[in-house]
């Protein structure tokens, strides 16, 4: 398991994005802010199209997380939303571990995670803790 | 209008379900087996999905100005082992901070910060969501 400072995670690429899949995500989640999947209403309100809930992208960033240090594992997910997300981007989810403390129940390992634009610009970023129990008897 | 800090929402129940993880799942292009089957746990920021429970009366409005909103900040915190398919929660809303700054171009921009609480059958606090509001200031800097 990957639980030292400085760990990497293997960036992951995601989209590109589609108006389909910010549909999918607003009835998963019901965020049905009609900003994410009317073309028309989008452009009369001033943006040049629909663009991605930023729930979405950290869904997104999320996901990566997960599959990295464990669904059952995660005790804290903390996003901070900086750039809107257009239909066509590609986000590349990156992550690193930047701290490891003794918590009650384990090792308790935060890591720092980022979904960047293909601009280079950060759509998301976010701070996230895993508890790991089992390392607790080492 | 100002809404005070401690204001709290309508207490309602959120049935966690196996469907709506599955489909949560998918919108998150995640293939993790966790969220599969009859023990499926919740994705980290699936809690967001409990407004569809909310009755009126369950979010706190904190009254800013819908035009200059934006969502600076979410938090969810897990206070043990994730929710799984099949718990019923509580769910309450409460606003717990406010507060201000000057914004880059003059005026003030306001932040609230409302906290989502959920807990299990026990009454034992699970899982807590934490959502930064800001409202930008107004153009043309006056506050």
């Amino acid at each position: 398991m990957p639980v030292q400072v400085g760990e990497k995670a293997e960036a992951r690429q995601y989209g590109p994005l589609t108006t389909r899949m910010f549909v999918r995500y607003a009835g998963a989640s019901g965020d049905f802010n009609p900003m994410h999947y009317d073309d028309t209403l989008a452009r009369a309100a001033g943006y040049p199209s629909v663009f991605s809930q930023g729930m979405h992208s950290a869904a997104l960033l999320a996901s990566f997380a997960v599959d990295w240090l464990g669904a059952e594992n995660v005790r804290r997910f903390a996003v901070r939303f900086r750039e809107q997300v257009w239909p066509g981007d590609v986000l590349t989810c990156t992550g690193e571990i930047t701290a490891i403390s003794h918590s009650e129940g384990g090792l308790l390992a935060t890591a720092e995670l980022t979904a960047a634009r293909q601009t280079g610009g950060i759509a998301v970023s976010a701070s996230a803790d895993f508890l790991f129990p089992s390392l607790a008897l080492i | 209008m100002s809404t005070p800090v401690g204001t709290r929402g309508t207490e309602y129940e959120m049935v966690v379900e196996r469907g709506k993880i599955a489909e949560f799942a998918a919108a998150m292009q995640s293939q993790n087996p966790a969220y599969a089957g009859p023990g499926a746990i919740v994705p980290p920021t699936f809690l967001m999905s409990s407004s569809l429970w909310a009755p009126e009366g369950a979010a706190v409005d904190v009254g800013f100005d819908r035009r200059r909103l934006l969502h600076g900040e979410q938090e969810f915190i897990f206070h043990g082992p994730l929710p799984r398919a099949g718990q019923v929660l509580k769910v309450r809303e409460q606003l717990v901070d406010r507060y201000e700054k000057p914004g880059r171009r003059g005026g003030m921009m306001r932040f609230a910060v409302v906290v989502t609480e959920y807990r299990d059958e026990d009454g034992t606090l699970v899982a807590e969501a934490r959502k930064t509001l800001i409202e930008t200031a107004p153009r043309g800097g006056a506050s």
